[in-house]
């Protein structure tokens, strides 16, 4: 008895194409702009994640204090010594690289041109760590280091805002009021995973920016580089070890510093992204819900109009059961029939979208799969309501009607 | 069964709505068709005629009465039931055709058979055949807006047979035609008679029940009087 409904499902759908095309028009958005924005969603959670992995994976912040962005009452926390950096180096094992950073900013000028920037100072191991390599020039020297010679290594964009078209090697320029000499450009990063712009900075031997700039000893943060064969949480776990020694906190006693894992901060991002992703998805798939309602709203003005043929069927022997399931079926035909076109729009959308967006393109299976079940279900939801109607219809009044 | 009639109607009676507004369109109607007759139902607007071939037919249920059918109570049975009846034994003409448009007239011949659950070949063969019975075969893949008032209950007719039913009800078959094809349509009904089914007819043109062996005249809800027309039966 199927196989007979749903051939007569589809003679009733051809006969009527541009009917079932506008009944399906709702699913056919629905599904497509909810497959599409879930992948194109998916493709940005895959963008953010691989750009923080760009800041430099395995990486562990080492910072001063209880927690990020925790400051408040108390006292200052004490900074790191360069002491500590060295005993990182020497007494972890799986430590890859160790940088101690101290951050400032100011206005870089060069020949009338001004630009406002970050001032990392750090040693030549930062760009190990952070796998940072040179577009020209060279890092600095062990004793430009010690002495804390006004060096400097510049971002591009900085190189491109304050010397434009000059070659900025061994070029000088001032920056809060002292002069250094560029001996080295990095090689262009772009945006970092916070959307910062990670080229806008100028690097310099740590001694020379706590001389001339901070005016301490501090190390505001040490970076630490994981080497690739060891585990973070374990790296982090005997780092958190040495500092409480190094620190003298005695057990039981709260850290007064904090490692900042920059694959938490990973997690974090692309957790954020998986939430918009949903939220934008569960939008598009109310407009799912629109097109069913569209369905069933066809389905009834259908089956008004097709009074007539419901009494003949019925006169000529049809039973409600049959009449019922083949209204549903030719629901559930044209919802599923509108869930493969809206699918494959998605598919085409999505693979012309990505590109603009900068994201990549990834096929999600589950999703394409879900959207195209919600909309089978759709036409079984929708459709049951005007089936049923056309199957309790009178066959003598049906017959009647004009 | 012998000579039983093959529809028993006693003190077929049916009411329309309850209480001051009820209407009582049949009062006790008692009636007996006998296998291979060629029945004319006639009588003027309101005289329950419409009411009784639609009982007849199994479309509606009787208020209260007896309705035999080969033997057997139908007057108690459900929808579903007598759609089945309906499917197995009955074939249905209408004044309006009644045709699925955009269907071709195959498509629409076989769509008994569909319900019937004939496959395809089965279907193909018996839709043409019974074309063929009507003189359209030629026709087959027409729909029915391509095809003349007369054709169309031809193609009508076809859909009634083509289930080799027991019994063809025809409500007012040639209503809507011109004399020339009505009485075309006639000869169409006469022959199906002649190859033994029971033809049970609606009309209101004395012309056209002239056609039939038996015709039975109603008025106010029931059977006024039974006129034998003395044509050849079976």
């Amino acid at each position: 008895m199927l196989g007979t409904t749903i051939t007569l499902a589809f003679r009733a759908i051809m006969r009527h194409k541009l009917r079932s095309f506008l009944t399906t028009l709702g699913i056919i958005i629905g599904v497509a702009a909810v497959v599409t924005m879930t992948t194109l969603g998916n493709g940005a959670t895959a963008a953010v994640r691989e750009q923080i992995a760009s800041l430099g994976a395995n990486i562990l912040q080492l910072r001063p204090g209880q927690g990020f962005g925790r400051g408040g009452g108390g006292p200052r926390p004490p900074s790191f010594k360069p002491e500590d950096v060295t005993a990182i180096a020497n007494q972890l094992t799986g430590v890859r690289a160790v940088a101690p950073m101290a951050q400032s900013s100011g206005t870089a000028i060069y020949e009338g041109n001004n630009w406002s920037t970050t001032v990392n100072g750090t040693s030549a191991s930062y760009f190990e760590a952070q796998q940072w390599p040179l577009a020209g020039g060279r890092l600095f020297m062990p004793e430009e280091e010690q002495a804390g010679k006004p060096v400097c290594i510049i971002g591009n964009t900085l190189k491109n805002n304050l010397f434009r078209q000059v070659d900025p090697l061994g070029k000088r320029f001032r920056i809060r009021g002292v002069s250094c000499q560029v001996i080295g450009v990095l090689g262009s990063r772009g945006q970092g995973g916070f959307g910062q712009d990670q080229d806008d900075v100028v690097v310099m031997p740590i001694k020379f920016v706590q001389r001339r700039f901070t005016g301490d000893r501090d190390i505001g943060q040490i970076m630490v580089a994981v080497d690739d064969a060891y585990d973070t949480q374990t790296v982090q776990a005997s780092l958190e070890d040495l500092m409480r020694e190094r620190r003298k906190i005695k057990p039981g006693d709260a850290d007064n510093f904090n490692v900042f894992d920059t694959k938490q901060i990973s997690d974090t991002l692309t957790g954020t992204t998986t939430i918009l992703t949903q939220i934008v998805g569960a939008v598009a798939a109310i407009s799912l819900l629109v097109g069913g309602i569209g369905i069933m709203n066809i389905m009834l003005v259908s089956v008004t109009e097709r009074t007539r043929e419901i009494g003949i069927r019925l006169a000529i022997g049809a039973v409600a059961r049959e009449v019922l399931l083949q209204f549903l079926v030719e629901a559930v035909v044209l919802s599923c029939l509108g869930g493969l076109i809206g699918l494959v729009i998605a598919l085409f959308a999505s693979l012309a979208i990505a590109p603009l967006m900068q994201v990549p393109f990834i096929f999600d299976l589950k999703i394409n799969m879900l959207a195209f079940m919600f909309s089978a279900a759709i036409g079984v939801v929708f459709g049951y309501f005007p089936a049923r109607r056309a199957a309790s219809l009178n066959p003598i009044d049906a017959l009647r009607h004009e | 069964m012998g000579d039983d009639p093959i529809i028993r109607l006693r003190g077929i009676s049916k009411t329309y709505g309850t209480g001051a507004t009820a209407f009582q369109a049949l009062k006790g109607v008692d009636l007996d068709i006998a296998r291979g007759d060629f029945v004319a139902v006639m009588g003027p607007s309101g005289s329950g005629k419409s009411t009784a071939m639609n009982i007849l037919g199994c479309l509606d249920v009787p208020t209260s009465g007896e309705y035999l059918f080969h033997g057997h109570h139908v007057e108690t049975l459900d929808r579903d039931q007598r759609a089945l009846l309906r499917r197995r034994y009955l074939g249905f003409v209408f004044q309006g055709f009644n045709l699925l448009s955009r269907t071709t007239a195959l498509e629409n011949v076989e769509l008994p058979l569909l319900y019937r659950g004939e496959d395809r070949r089965a279907r193909y063969q018996r839709g043409m055949a019974a074309l063929d019975k009507v003189g359209l075969k030629p026709w087959w893949d027409h729909t029915p807006a391509e095809l003349s008032g007369g054709q169309q209950q031809r193609v009508a007719i076809a859909r009634a047979i083509v289930t080799s039913p027991d019994v063809l009800l025809a409500d007012e078959p040639t209503g809507n035609l011109d004399t020339e094809r009505s009485f075309e349509i006639m000869e169409l009904l006469t022959d199906l008679n002649r190859t033994g089914i029971t033809v049970l007819m609606v009309t209101h043109e004395p012309d056209m029940a002239a056609y039939a062996r038996t015709i039975v005249h109603f008025r106010d809800g029931l059977v006024e009087r039974i006129e034998n027309t003395g044509r050849a039966g079976v």
